[in-house]
């Protein structure tokens, strides 16, 4: 019964991972089909915001949940500004772009921080259940994970802007003729996903700590999330990371660890084998 | 027509020319440390050249070329480890990336998924590969004699012998020439693929793919034959540098391998293979003199030359310079 109630949270715990650091890139995508490949990188940019500002004494929630998404959603806009900006419609150039802006980032840390694993102390203690202990923050996160989907999924139903922004996802000459300029969306949306990857980054922190290398160990997994849930935001995020997660924790069970992430891109490539446009491309096909 | 037909094999005997120059004065001109730096340039000309064939004249972009190369350094070492020889190793490496390159190419070509897609499985299964050999640290981990080491990778690998010589290990010169007859090799047999049939076929699919699946080819069937023989010839190269380290760790699997391989091709020109060659020397030399001022870090200069390339370069150095060498010509000629 114990040992049941750890499995389902770890699965669980995997899920919310997986819709954290996916929800960031899926919104890019599905707006302009750009896979941006330094979203790991974003993701590090948060997790550091979160070590040195806690260092300069901010408070830890304050330091995740606002610093983190706000200062890589700034850079998020000042990157589309620069770059993407430049290559919409080549989507190809602007994944080498992304990749190209990867590669800067990792050795910009590098130099600046070191090569070494920061970390803060995680928030909460944690609680027994019977004879396994688990740690407060890994139920915290599997909740923000929930707010954060929810929140996502409302913004885009039920606000203007989550309806422009959909109408932009649909047919983008359709709403500049309607008299919206699509750039300006266009760069909202990426600066909105990079704060996401803020967020998840932040939100990491505490658990695995960070490193000029961690994007890598986090973007293989939301790749693979987005691709495999298809063009629409939340529901694909949302089944994807189900389907994904739990097979892939369920292995880590039963194996350890190394055949988790195996399984998943596995299970991966025989869903995009069978739905070449991901679930929602042939499920869910008209879901947020 | 003809004339334009005699020229491009005319361009591709220069470069043979070239080439062969190059196998046979280097050793004589040049002194050991320097022959041993180029035969890492070699090499990697040669795992360029699997991305160069597939990217320039199949179309298929592959995001993890890493792979193909770490796969057949890993099967060249665990085979000639036990083997106690080079030559059938070597082939097995190349089979081994072969095989691996065929079936990921049938997911993804018989899937028909879409460039975008294409890139991201690729570079997800090369960082799977990545993971799965660095949690090999443990001695469970065994294939015949050889421990696959993990994250410590697998030391004294044995060099690679002649076939015909096969107790005696080549001298770092010899190496040198044996590696560049099979890049010259390879650089040739491709030339000659490319304008057979399969390849004018290979060609009109990165052109037009649903035009020429109506036509009556089997574009699944041509893209995963192209990827496939990109997969062997990474595998190659990757066996040939395992032998010429005699090390590989997992490393060789990074996303900075596959993000190199792609800025040579970037740099050196899509749709040619000897321009990707001259991209990789250009800024393989460029990082080992910049490697010697430590406080540049290469991944830095490797991703502001890759966003350089594309935003402002996007057909690379080698087919801008020679567009600008023809316009110029023309206009003389006028």
């Amino acid at each position: 019964m114990d040992y049941s109630l750890v499995v389902a949270i770890e699965l669980l715990r995997e899920v919310a991972g997986l819709i954290l650091i996916a929800t960031g890139l899926a919104v890019i995508f599905g707006m302009m089909r750009v896979i941006n490949i330094a979203h790991g990188e974003f993701m590090m940019l948060g997790g550091y915001t979160v070590v040195l500002t806690t260092k300069w004494g901010v408070n830890i929630w304050v330091a995740i949940l606002i610093l983190a998404p706000l200062v890589v959603g700034v850079f998020g806009i000042l990157v589309e500004r620069l770059i993407i900006r430049h290559l919409y419609g080549r989507i190809i150039d602007s994944l080498l772009a992304t990749w190209g802006l990867s590669l800067f980032l990792i050795g910009f840390v590098t130099v600046a921080f070191g090569n070494t694993v920061e970390g803060v102390s995680t928030p909460f203690s944690s609680f027994s259940v019977g004879r396994y202990s688990i740690a407060i923050y890994t139920l915290f996160l599997i909740f923000a994970a929930i707010a954060f989907i929810t929140s996502v999924y409302l913004t885009l139903r039920y606000t203007k802007s989550g309806l422009i922004a959909r109408a932009t996802m649909q047919n983008p000459d359709m709403v500049e003729s309607l008299g919206i300029n699509s750039k300006l969306v266009y760069m909202a949306t990426f600066g909105i996903g990079a704060a996401f990857a803020g967020l998840a980054g932040g939100l990491l922190a505490p658990i695995s700590g960070v490193v000029p290398g961690m994007g890598a160990l986090l973007i293989g997994k939301a790749f693979i999330t987005v691709v495999t849930g298809g063009a629409a935001v939340v529901a694909g995020t949302l089944s994807a990371s189900a389907i994904l997660g739990s097979v892939s924790q369920a292995v880590t069970f039963a194996t350890g660890p190394v055949f988790g992430d195996a399984t998943l891109l596995f299970v991966a490539l025989i869903l995009l084998r069978l739905l070449p446009q991901g679930i929602t491309g042939r499920i869910f096909t008209r879901s947020v | 027509m003809l004339r334009a037909i005699s020229k491009d094999w005319l361009g591709a005997g220069f470069v043979t020319v070239i080439g062969l120059a190059i196998l046979f004065f280097v050793p004589v001109l040049f002194d050991l440390f320097e022959v041993l730096q180029m035969t890492k340039y070699v090499v990697l000309a040669l795992f360029v050249l699997s991305l160069a064939y597939i990217w320039g004249f199949g179309g298929i972009l592959s995001f993890g070329q890493a792979g193909f190369f770490g796969l057949g350094g890993y099967a060249f070492a665990v085979s000639s480890i036990n083997m106690g020889q080079t030559t059938v190793p070597f082939l097995i490496a190349i089979a081994v990336a072969a095989l691996f390159a065929a079936a990921l190419g049938y997911f993804m070509f018989y899937g028909r998924l879409s460039d975008v897609y294409l890139g991201v499985v690729t570079l997800v299964v090369t960082l799977i590969l990545w993971k799965l050999i660095n949690h090999t640290a443990g001695p469970e981990y065994v294939i015949g004699t050889a421990r696959l080491g993990g994250f410590n990778g697998i030391p004294s690998i044995p060099i690679m012998t002649l076939p015909w010589q096969p107790d005696q290990e080549m001298e770092p010169s010899h190496m040198f020439q044996y590696f560049m007859a099979i890049l010259i090799g390879v650089y040739v047999l491709l030339h000659i693929l490319i304008k057979s049939k399969f390849g004018r076929i290979a060609i009109s699919i990165r052109e037009n793919e649903v035009r020429t699946g109506l036509l009556g080819y089997d574009v699944r069937l041509y893209k995963l034959a192209i990827f496939t023989i990109g997969g062997a010839i990474g595998g190659a190269a990757g066996a040939m540098w395992a032998t010429y380290q005699t090390f590989v760790d997992p490393n060789i699997f990074s996303l900075e391998w596959s993000a190199l391989c792609l800025i040579w091709v970037m740099a050196g020109g899509v749709g040619t293979l000897f321009g990707p060659m001259v991209g990789v020397l250009a800024l393989e030399y460029l990082s080992f003199q910049l490697g010697q001022t430590d406080f540049i870090n290469n991944l830095i200069i490797m991703g502001v030359i890759l966003i350089f390339l594309v935003l402002l370069l996007p057909k690379g150095l080698f087919p801008t310079f020679r567009d600008f060498v023809t316009k110029h010509w023309n206009r003389r000629h006028e």
